[in-house]
């Protein structure tokens, strides 16, 4: 099978999604000759043109919106935010908008759009190019939130968030783009949105992550079993609609949980996930659900120094699973 | 510019009520006045008439409205009257069910002229399982419907702006001869969202027609603290694109404007900025008590713009409309309006089993 890096299994995913269905168009900034700041839409203005792939002024509230009405008259809309750290002035239009069309006309009208945004620290982007902003949007059913941490998965849920009928977040961790590579089949797969991954098997803590911490989290957990604690890692991959199911049964059989997520850990995604797990998972645990998470300041700070405080490592995750396995 | 007469299966329903409901035919005591009246913009004495029925129409279902709200019946209003001239003459440019709308919470005349019935406003208010804008699940106000390309409205003003410039880009790209036609106040007209649809749908010169129904007022703020110009359309020049503004309350002055934005932008040549400067005849809502913020003389005042009035006399003056045709018109209405709150007063509340309906397109997944 090719090995690809993360961000050429998004650009395939985008243009052979584009090849199979006229309906989709691509709109964001930069995206059309540039091909986006990251080039994961390089070559499709190319190949599509300007009808479907749209240079729009820095508008993000219209990105989405008109995404919506699009969505509405027809087509299958692929919107760019080019940093989801700008997502921020389209947030009315996803939630008050997207989110609720289909409940508040009663399923007449639906969204299905998709909505990529880069995300993430540990690449010098410091407060304002380095957030994760999953956990305002998980937080609002009537979305999907889909965060992939392999090419393969990259692109089989890319094609599935395109293809789904309900508004998707796509978030792609930008440190990924081309440092994670990954074998993709050349041929016609997707992988479906809503079910988590097991992707390291092990018996005694389990280690629930997304994204960059879904590959930090298998690093530790390697180290991990040098010390002979052997951890099973689950890979949540859409956090909304979330897998319980995978999820509560690694838990029961390890009956240890530690949750890794790069935002601020109050009120963070992995909040919820522990939440869950207390409250249907309680009587098989056999330690506190613990959190690794980004510190609660407003934004990652850029000096190297202060940036590495920040983000979560394999060795903060080696040592929670440590103490997690000690109780 | 030619104006081209429209063919009967072009104009919008003249009746806005209820199939089941006779609501008659204007016949051919109207005269032949309207080769005067109107005929340089194609519209013949039935179509001045089913404008006017329109315009009465809607306000005999808006007052019906306050007079269950007052009496306990429903729980909240929010008002057309006095946009009704405007919203009937400019919506009345638009092909219903193939063109689209957005509307916004005042947007009743608009929606009756687009295809909603008396009936489906009335379900709205009383919020019960089939009323078509939300099955009950949105304020009253918040009308929509999909089979006539009525958008959803919501609550946040001015988001509906972006849907409409949407619909017009994928009018566009697809290649369906469609307008997008979108509704909000002056107030509104300052959120952020308006500028960038305006810059979008002129850079791209879509199929797009933006109405501001300037009645003065944002609840209870003045225009003058809203803009710091007399005429919201002014601002059109700042997209380069036409502003045109319109004496609400002149019925056939608001379909011009609307039937030469209509065609400019199904000609490709991009969108228009209308605002209709029209009176509000109530408060805010059945919430607000506009005496505290507005003069008695100030509302005597506003009566005089008022476009119902004004368009009756000006078709009776050339002899389209006579004392008998506005009465029994009137009880025409009367009929329409009576059969539709009976009608939603006898409808179901929605099941609270599908409260959880919707979500999402296939429902609620597994253990979501
Ligand atoms: C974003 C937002 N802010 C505030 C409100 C509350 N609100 C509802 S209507 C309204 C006034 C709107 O005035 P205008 O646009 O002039 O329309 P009008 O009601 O006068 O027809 C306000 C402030 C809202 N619905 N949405």
């Amino acid at each position: 099978m090719p090995v690809k890096t993360f961000i050429e299994a998004i650009r395939e995913g985008l243009a052979e999604e584009m090849r199979r269905d006229p309906t989709t168009i691509v709109l964001g900034e930069d995206v059309g000759l540039k091909g986006g700041v990251f080039l994961a839409t390089d070559g499709l203005h190319g190949e599509f043109g300007d009808d479907r792939v749209i240079d729009t002024p820095l508008t993000e509230s219209m990105i989405v919106g008109a995404s919506i009405g699009a969505a509405v008259n027809g087509l299958r809309p692929i919107a760019e935010i080019q940093f989801a750290d700008f997502i921020f002035p389209a947030f009315n239009q996803i939630l008050s908008e997207a989110a609720r069309m289909r409940y508040r006309s009663n399923n007449a009208l639906g969204v299905p759009m998709t909505i990529r945004a880069p995300y993430g620290g540990g690449v010098h982007g410091a407060l304002y190019h380095s957030q994760s902003v999953e956990a305002f949007f998980t937080h609002i059913p009537g979305l999907k939130v889909v965060i992939p941490s392999t090419p393969y998965d990259a692109k089989g849920l890319l094609r599935s968030s395109i293809r789904n009928d309900d508004p998707v977040l796509f978030f792609e961790h930008k440190k990924m783009y081309r440092s994670v590579r990954g074998e993709v089949p050349d041929g016609e797969y997707t992988v479906p949105l809503g079910r988590a991954q097991v992707t390291r098997v092990g018996s005694r803590v389990t280690v629930v992550a997304y994204g960059l911490m879904a590959h930090y989290a298998l690093e530790a957990a390697d180290r991990a079993a040098e010390d002979g604690i052997s951890v099973e890692v689950v890979d949540v991959r859409t956090l909304r609609p979330l897998d319980r199911e995978t999820l509560l049964s690694s838990v029961r059989k390890t009956g240890k949980c530690l949750v890794v997520y790069e935002d601020n850990k109050f009120g963070g995604y992995g909040a919820e996930i522990a939440a869950i797990v207390a409250e249907e998972a309680f009587e098989f645990l056999d330690g506190p659900v613990t959190r690794v998470a980004g510190p609660d300041v407003p934004g990652v700070p850029y000096n190297h120094v202060l940036e590495d405080w920040f983000m979560v490592n394999p060795d903060k995750i080696l040592a929670a699973i440590r103490t997690l396995a000690a109780y | 510019m030619a104006a081209t007469p429209r063919t009967r299966e072009e104009q919008p329903p003249v009746d806005g009520g209820d199939p089941s409901v006779n609501v008659g035919k204007p016949g051919a005591e109207h005269g032949k006045s309207a080769a005067r009246l109107g005929a340089d913009l194609g519209l013949d004495d039935d179509a001045l008439v089913g404008m006017y029925r329109m315009v009465a129409l809607a306000r005999a279902i808006d007052e019906r409205m306050w007079i269950l709200n007052r009496s306990g019946r429903i729980p909240f209003v929010i008002s057309g009257q006095g946009h009704e001239g405007a919203q009937v003459g400019i919506t009345w440019a638009l092909r219903r069910a193939h063109d689209w709308i957005a509307p916004f919470y005042r947007s009743i005349a608009t929606c009756l002229t687009f295809g909603m019935t008396a009936r489906d406003m009335m379900t709205a208010q009383y919020a019960t399982a089939n009323d078509p804008s939300s099955g009950g699940r949105q304020m009253p106000g918040h009308y929509g419907h999909p089979s006539h390309n009525i958008v959803s409205v919501s609550s946040p003003v001015a988001t509906q702006i972006l849907h409409a410039v949407g619909i017009a880009l994928a009018a566009r790209i697809r290649g369906t001869d469609q307008v997008a036609m979108t509704f909000m106040g002056e107030g509104s007209s300052n959120q952020g969202d308006v500028h960038e649809g305006l810059n979008f749908a002129a850079i791209h010169h879509l199929p797009f027609v933006l109405v501001v129904e300037n009645n003065g007022y944002a609840i209870s703020v003045p225009a003058t603290k809203e803009l710091a110009l007399p005429d919201v359309a002014a601002r059109a020049s700042g997209y380069g694109i036409p502003g045109v503004v319109v004496d609400g309350a002149d019925v056939l002055a608001c379909y011009r404007a609307s039937k030469i934005a209509v065609e400019r932008a199904r000609r490709g040549e991009g969108p228009t900025l209308i605002e209709a400067k029209v009176t509000r005849l109530t408060g805010h809502s059945s919430d607000d008590q506009q005496t505290k913020y507005r003069a008695a003389e100030e509302l005597t005042a506003e009566r005089a713009r008022d476009a119902l009035p004004h368009f009756r006399e000006q078709l009776r003056a050339v002899g389209i409309l006579d004392d008998a045709t506005v009465a029994r018109i009137d009880a025409e209405n009367r009929v329409i309006v009576d059969d539709a709150t009976t009608y939603a007063e006898a409808q179901p509340d929605p099941d609270p089993a599908t409260a959880l309906d919707h979500v999402y397109a296939e429902g609620v997944e597994g253990t979501f």
